[in-house]
């Protein structure tokens, strides 16, 4: 079958897909965007979280053909949804499409490699202030689960821009990592909430 | 992008690894928390994960597994599977190249495809290629194996009775000889004094049984790879693991390739703990891509990779510890029975570990202790962060709670009394001959102010999230109990028992846009650890650079040993020192050749590469290194060992078999409602002596890390494996589980820094101590809160409540 759908606002088709297939092998396997992870493939680890019409969902469980004429952000669209949502303000995401305007187009998802004057440590790079957040505490290690973490993490700072500890731990409890034992992701989420604060109070 | 293989007709596939290159708007050397190289790559989800890898025209592999833990295979049926739409190619052990059909770390026992007979539930038994996943899956599933069951042998005593069946009956390894059944890997004494006699000078005796169960290391990112076969007959095999040159010695046989026909690189990888020291995925996808001549990627699903990988060895041990009234150790005494499940793997390792560590950190002089790993029907055990020490901690940490109850004594305060310290001598006959700050590491968990009781009570009520059961509301403080445990382990680190344990590193400094560069190039497994982080700031420190370039991982440089063992900073690190200063001194001399006569100081041994600068060690600048270097490239490759160590005697166990400790203490305070049997683990708190710390966020997250494993060995995690039929009956995240961020406390962290003058930079391996002494500690305040004995970790919620 054939599936439409817009992702990272961009329009995207995909054709030849089997039924069984799910929302994440067509990301994956057809769309070229692997940064959304399969680590258990039953929605226990939270590795596959996308934005689905604006909610959180693990790719894995949904099938393709229910995201047909629907609104998906993966990680490699965050930094766009994130200055998006900058711009409209709390709340204004692009669920509706309305403007996704630039997005990240599939070139560029693909293009996307280190270069001399990108230092790795996020310079010269946009990156939504959750990303930066967990490169500077340490959240991230082998990285397999940042990308759900970060979808995750992001959504729950635009419902909730100061979060206390505890909302943290419900808001990620569907979130695996097995490397850091969570203490820096905490820190990650905190120093982003307190950034995110810092820049409102300055506007 | 270079094309990595040298081969211009091979295209490159996507997903493969490139450089990554870090500057720094600090000086960014060793002793500052730099920010990881990848970060940015892992963080916009651009970084390629070895199940990330993409050829075009590439094929999907998929693996049979066997059904049944032991049986005779009488026959096997392909045709149905061949003949399916999309199928390529479909191997059994009948289609292997070559003579050589198995593989392995220590023993080469293990069949690359069943050969007659299934020994454990999940062995490979046949192999598909096809042009969907979901193809290779169906049609796997319909090639049809006749099994003949076998009984099963699933612990000592089903493995060593009359008559029981023998699972290796022609072992040639090196331990067979010394082993009293063949159903034993391997058996490690280590005794010193008279354990015997000195028992008689006990005033207090203590005993106990524990059992230890299996663990997986579950990290995140499934085995996988992709293999592309290359037009010189050889194979390209991009893939995830701990350490490559491991993995190319048993492929390239089993393949009939040379190893230079093998070129191996590293992929993303998704985390290891151990898990990734063994084989998977790696000499399946290079068979089929062999067989079919197409790029063929195989990817594990969270299923088959609890069958794909060996697990951490449950264990039955077997302690009497004895004290004099004041509390002194007289003698302890042990047996370890480790189930390293139906192939060898790291087992005869882990063996040595157990047995050599297996009293502690305590100083005493009598002891008789021996540990076994037995071969049974039960999923294959291996390496898992701790290899060895962790069971023994379990077991020993009990014992000395169970002897402070025995004496009256508090139990920190003992530990303290029979601490080792620098000087000690191991069971071993090892002289510990540098810090081993026990005790301070003890006081200082000690110390530190406890969480306020009742910490879920807030003016709105209680805060269910902070109690045990958590959003299943299942209680709002009735029936929650408080405990506080401790627990102290050592650790050693690096490969031991005379293993040569080297590594290599290719260091080259030049000139690019008129600033000094250093490249790094290693072998090293990036699991995760940040080893890659490390390198850069040693190539900073050393030679005063602030551009590093990281090449990726591959087999075109020497081995760097594998990311295991606590050892890739210490060596790997120590090797890239070692290259920079010889690096170092070649560009020095470069500099006195064409600056010598510009000023007297060129002549001094005493000039230092800082800032970009050849500097004197007053700070007097004299040169710019892009003027020294100006179109010359320097570059060494070398290799770099650390001290020696000897084999461990097969009798007595005495021997200097380890390189260097590592010591970590953990005070646990936990809530249990006793009703539910829920714990609520409300802090881990941990102190370490990591000697130095080149990299202290690194640091606090390997600490962090690891002691969040042992807090889920204490309370939940273990693969349940059927004592009659030897099948795994959990093997998903729904029903293995491994500790969420609402299962896990803060997790404060006191860093020590005493420094190993034996080490590069006084350094100690970190990674694995803080897996030790959470378990004992957690357990040991959950006896402080219910009065239970608690004899086996995990503990479930029955042993709580008394529920048959």
């Amino acid at each position: 079958m054939r599936v439409n759908l817009t992702v990272n606002g961009r329009p995207q088709q995909a054709d030849d897909v089997w039924e069984g297939e799910s929302l994440l092998y067509v990301l994956r396997e057809r769309l070229g965007l692997p940064g959304s992870k399969n680590a258990c493939e039953q929605g226990e680890c939270g590795s596959c979280t996308v934005r689905l019409d604006g909610v959180p969902v693990c790719a894995c469980l949904v099938a393709a053909g229910q995201v047909e004429g629907r609104e998906v952000v993966t990680v490699e669209g965050l930094a766009d949804y994130a200055r998006q949502r900058e711009q409209h303000g709390h709340g204004g995401h692009c669920a509706t499409g309305a403007c996704a305007a630039p997005g990240t187009s599939l070139q560029d998802a693909r293009g996307w490699s280190a270069t001399g004057t990108d230092s790795q440590t996020g310079e010269g790079t946009a990156l939504a202030p959750v990303q930066q957040a967990f490169i500077d505490a340490g959240a991230v290690q082998c990285g397999f689960c940042t990308p759900g973490l970060l979808v995750a993490a992001d959504e729950m700072l635009e419902r909730n821009p100061s979060p206390s500890d505890e909302d943290i731990r419900e808001a990620l409890a569907g979130n695996l990592c097995r490397c850091t034992g969570y203490e820096k992701i905490l820190d990650a989420v905190r120093l982003a909430a307190a950034r995110q604060e810092r820049q409102g109070e300055a506007v | 992008m270079p094309n990595p293989t040298g081969n211009p007709a091979t295209p490159t596939p996507a997903g493969t690894p490139t450089q990554v290159t870090q500057g720094s708007r600090t000086r960014g050397g060793i002793g500052e928390s730099t920010l990881r190289p990848d970060g940015t790559l892992k963080v916009t989800g651009e970084f390629a994960y070895s199940s990330d890898m993409w050829h075009e025209d590439m094929l999907w592999g998929q693996i049979l597994r066997s059904t049944t833990a032991h049986a005779e295979i009488v026959s096997i049926d392909v045709s149905e599977a061949l003949a399916q739409a999309g199928v390529y190619a479909v191997l059994t052990h009948d289609d292997l190249p070559t003579d050589v059909t198995k593989y392995g770390l220590e023993y080469q026992d293990t069949p690359v495809l069943a050969d007659g007979v299934v020994r454990h539930h999940g062995e490979p038994v046949a192999l598909v290629a096809a042009d969907h996943p979901e193809t290779a899956r169906r049609a796997a599933a319909r090639i049809r194996v006749e099994y003949r069951e076998l009984p099963v042998v699933t612990d000592e005593t089903s493995a060593l009775a009359d008559g029981a069946p023998i699972l290796h009956p022609h072992r040639d390894d090196h331990h067979a000889g010394h082993v009293a059944h063949p159903n034993i890997v391997h058996r490690q004494p280590v005794v010193r004094g008279d354990a015997a006699e000195a028992a008689r000078r006990a005033d207090v005796v203590v005993t106990g049984e524990y059992v230890f169960g299996m663990q997986d290391q579950a990290f995140l990112g499934p085995e996988s790879g992709l293999a592309v076969p290359a037009e010189d007959g050889g194979v390209d095999l991009y893939v995830a693991t701990q350490w490559l040159h491991s993995d190319l010695r048993q492929i390239a046989p089993v393949l009939g390739l040379p190893e230079d026909k093998v070129r191996m690189t590293l992929s993303g990888v998704g985390g290891a703990f151990g898990g990734r020291e063994d084989l998977s995925m790696q000499i399946h996808a290079c068979l089929l891509a062999l067989r079919t001549g197409k790029p063929v990627k195989i990817v594990y699903n969270r299923f088959e990779s609890f069958f794909g990988h060996v697990h951490r060895h449950p264990a039955r041990l077997r302690y009497e510890h004895g004290a004099t009234r004041d509390g002194r150790l007289t003698h302890i005494s042990c047996r370890i029975v480790l189930d390293g499940g139906a192939y060898a793997s790291a087992s005869p390792a882990v063996v040595g570990n157990a047995a050599s560590l297996a009293v502690g950190p305590y100083a005493v002089e009598d002891v008789d202790i021996e540990a076994v790993a037995l071969y049974t029907n039960n999923p294959p055990c291996g390496a898992m962060r701790g290899f060895g020490a962790v069971q023994a901690c379990f077991a020993y940490e009990a014992q000395m709670d169970k002897l402070a109850k025995a004496l009256a004594m508090d139990p920190v305060e003992l530990r303290q009394m029979n601490a080792m310290e620098q000087g000690t001598l191991m069971p071993t006959g090892q002289r510990v001959d540098s810090p081993a700050p026990v005790a301070e590491l003890l006081r200082r968990v000690k110390a530190r102010p406890l969480p306020p009781e009742r910490q879920w009570e807030s003016t709105a009520g209680a805060d269910v999230r902070a109690l045990p059961g958590g959003l299943s509301n299942t209680t709002h403080g009735e029936g929650v109990v408080r405990g506080v445990g401790y627990a102290v382990g050592i650790k050693n680190v690096g490969f031991s028992e005379g293993f040569d344990d080297y590594s290599t590193a290719r260091v080259r400094m030049e000139v690019v846009g008129g600033q000094a560069v250093a490249t790094v190039h290693t072998a090293m497994a990036e699991v995760g650890q940040g080893g890659i982080t490390v390198h850069a700031q040693i190539a900073r420190t050393e030679l005063g650079v602030t551009q590093v370039v990281i090449n990726p991982a591959d087999t075109r440089v020497g081995s760097a040993g594998s990311t295991s063992a606590s050892r890739q900073t210490y060596v790997t690190g120590g090797a890239v020192k070692n290259s920079c200063e010889l690096v170092r001194e070649k560009v020095l001399a470069i500099g006195r050749r064409r600056f010598g006569t510009h000023h007297p100081a060129w002549a001094t041994a005493e000039l230092l590469l800082e800032g970009g600068k050849v500097v004197t060690d007053g700070g007097e600048v004299l040169a710019d290194l892009a003027e020294v270097l100006a179109d010359e490239a320097v570059e060494i490759e070398a290799e770099w060992r650390h001290r020696p160590t000897q084999a461990f005697d097969l009798v007595t166990g005495q021997g200097d078999g380890h390189v260097q400790y590592s010591f970590a203490a953990h005070r646990a305070v936990v809530e249990v409602d006793t009703e539910l049997g829920l714990v609520k683990v409300v802090e881990l708190a941990c102190a370490q002596d990591v000697g130095k710390a080149l990299n202290p966020l690194s640091v606090l997250g390997q600490i962090q890390g690891g002691t969040t494993q042992g807090l889920g060995m204490a309370v939940m995690e273990e693969i349940v494996v059927d004592p009659k039929t030897a099948k795994v009956r959990n093997p998903s995240f729904t029903d293995y589980l491994i500790p969420t961020i609402l299962d896990t406390p803060t997790i404060p962290v006191d860093i020590l820094e005493l420094a190993d003058d034996h080490a590069p930079y006084g350094l100690r391996g970190i990674g694995e101590a803080p897996t030790l002494s959470s378990t004992p500690a957690v357990l040991a305040a959950i006896r402080n809160a219910t009065g239970l004995d608690l004899t086996r970790t995990p503990v479930r919620p029955e042993h709580l409540t008394g529920t048959p």
